[in-house]
């Protein structure tokens, strides 16, 4: 089957790819990255998230899926909205839900990240969301445990549940048809792990992705992934579909990638003016949290086109089908493996 | 459609087209009898067989009393007891119940009676959404032996099966070429 058809009809209609509704399962324990994902795992879990949806618009927010089962999530870097974001999806799944993080956990005793994990299953717990700052912190656990294990970024490797809500965001304002689209996604794609899951799914959807920033924010050689590349927003932008803008990361050392914080502003700053440039119906979306006046101004994250605080609430959603999805291949015999 | 790798000759037809009319017709006529005075009923189709039979339901039961009533469809799937220990996940569908069900009278409508754990997984699906006033059970087929106490209202066809027997709707709305009833064992 050549791919470009498999595309097609994987995202149109969901009865002919899944067949008899008994048949849905994400094909591996673990969700580590969106690379390793085909197009029918991106679909299962894009159309389990919209059930999701519908739970969270309910007076109760909660169902009993998954009683009994308990998710870890490990948070070795500081997070609040991702973390937040999968205790509140555990929760309202009615998982029972530990929180440990890098600077209360024993890791700060010099455990290894191994044994913690090791530890959490012999506690019985099934799933481990793991956020950590070292690239392949989530591979390493999941193939030393029995435990599935969500990859909640690793580093500036990827963070597919991330991607995986820009893309939910998308599909419930435009529909399934994302092949086509024109997305402009902005900022430091070097280190950022969420351009790196968004490219991989966009690309996998055959979407046309331009990366743009200054040449020290843009890694040598990522035409290779699919992408185009621009060094000029204002170009980029001309009949732009969506617009993906990614987090100055003030905290981390980047003041030798460009000389000023304003500089950057007046460059890559997406601003009202320049969103103009893109289609009229363009959509903004934004990982959260926002530098306003910065990377973003106020105009745009808080106009008609921006999504982004629907991707706060599809997080949500998106992540109860992901903790669901997963959470029903454990203790199955023969399932394991990433 | 899908055929037996058997063949054929291991499945029965119970019910014809007309037969799977006259249930409906008979189910119909009940939930009329019995909510002639009361605006505030509304139809529930458990997915995914019961959504079809609650269309067709409304549609006749519309007729009789010439009044709107609310129709909605329930995925019980979040709800199964068997979820725990399921080696593969059941694909989930959008539960879309557009109304208020508190205080609503509110009927499930499904294909097949069974177990009954169907209908007390769609039992607590509702009442997540609500109070509803009062749940009434519609069945096109009652096959027996229940494993929980749960009964339907209204009965469209009891049938005699055993237990190992496979018990099938299969409708036109589904692509199939006419309305049938079949069991195989």
């Amino acid at each position: 089957m050549s791919s470009s058809s498999r595309h097609k009809s994987a995202i149109r209609s969901t009865k002919t790819v899944f067949g008899s509704p008994q048949e849905g399962c994400i094909s591996r324990k673990d969700l580590l990255t969106i690379k390793s994902l085909d197009v029918r795992d991106i679909e299962l879990i894009i159309d389990t998230a919209a059930a999701f949806h519908e739970v969270a618009g309910r007076a109760v927010k909660k169902v009993p899926a998954l009683r009994g089962k308990t998710i870890a999530n490990l948070f070795i870097e500081p997070s609040t909205r991702t973390r937040t974001s999968f205790e509140l999806a555990a929760k309202r799944l009615s998982a029972d839900v530990v929180n440990l993080s890098g600077s209360s956990s024993s890791i700060m005793k010099g455990e290894s990240l191994v044994d913690t994990g090791q530890a959490l299953e012999c506690m019985g717990v099934d799933l481990v969301v793991i956020r950590h700052p070292a690239a392949g912190a989530a591979h390493t656990l999941a193939r030393t445990l029995k435990a599935g294990v969500v990859n909640a970024g690793d580093g500036a490797h990827e963070h597919p549940t991330q991607a995986l809500l820009d893309l939910f965001t998308i599909i419930r304002v435009r529909g399934k048809n994302i092949a086509g689209l024109r997305v402009v996604m902005v900022g430091d794609i070097t280190r950022s792990r969420v351009a790196r899951s968004n490219i991989h799914l966009l690309i996998k959807l055959n979407a046309s992705v331009c990366v743009v920033g200054p040449p020290t924010m843009i890694p040598p050689h990522i035409e290779k992934l699919g992408v185009s590349v621009s060094y000029d927003l204002e170009s980029a932008l001309k009949g732009a579909d969506l617009v993906m803008i990614l987090r100055v990361q003030h905290e981390r050392e980047q003041r030798s990638l460009f000389p000023n914080i304003q500089e950057y502003a007046r460059l890559y700053g997406v601003t009202r003016e320049r969103l103009a440039l893109a289609k009229p119906n363009v959509l903004v979306l934004h990982p959260g949290p926002m530098n306003r006046g910065i990377e973003i101004s106020t105009e745009v994250a808080d106009g008609l086109s921006s999504v982004i605080l629907d991707q706060v609430a599809n997080g949500i959603a998106v992540r109860m089908g992901v903790l669901y999805l997963l959470a029903a291949t454990r203790g199955a015999k023969g399932v394991g493996g990433a | 459609m899908k055929k037996s790798v058997f063949g054929k000759t291991n499945e029965r037809v119970l019910m014809g087209r007309s037969d799977v009319s006259e249930a409906l017709d008979l189910i119909a006529d009940s939930i009329v009898d019995d909510h002639r005075d009361d605006g505030m009923m509304a139809l529930v189709g458990i997915r995914t067989g019961g959504i079809h039979l609650a269309r067709r339901l409304v549609l006749r039961i519309e007729k009789q009393l010439s009044l709107e009533v609310p129709l909605g469809t329930l995925d019980i799937n979040l709800y199964r007891d068997d979820l725990v220990g399921m080696a593969r996940q059941p694909v989930l569908r959008t539960t879309d119940i557009a109304f208020d069900v508190t205080d609503r009278n509110i009927v499930l409508v499904d294909d097949v009676l069974f177990t009954g754990r169907t209908i007390r997984a769609a039992m607590d699906g509702v009442m997540d959404l609500g109070r509803p006033a009062r749940i009434q059970l519609a069945i096109l087929v009652d096959r027996g032996h229940r494993e929980l106490p749960i009964a339907a209202d209204f009965v469209g066809r009891e049938l005699e099966t055993t237990e190992k027997q496979v018990v099938k709707v299969r409708l036109q709305e589904e692509g199939h070429s006419t309305d049938v009833v079949i069991v195989t064992s």
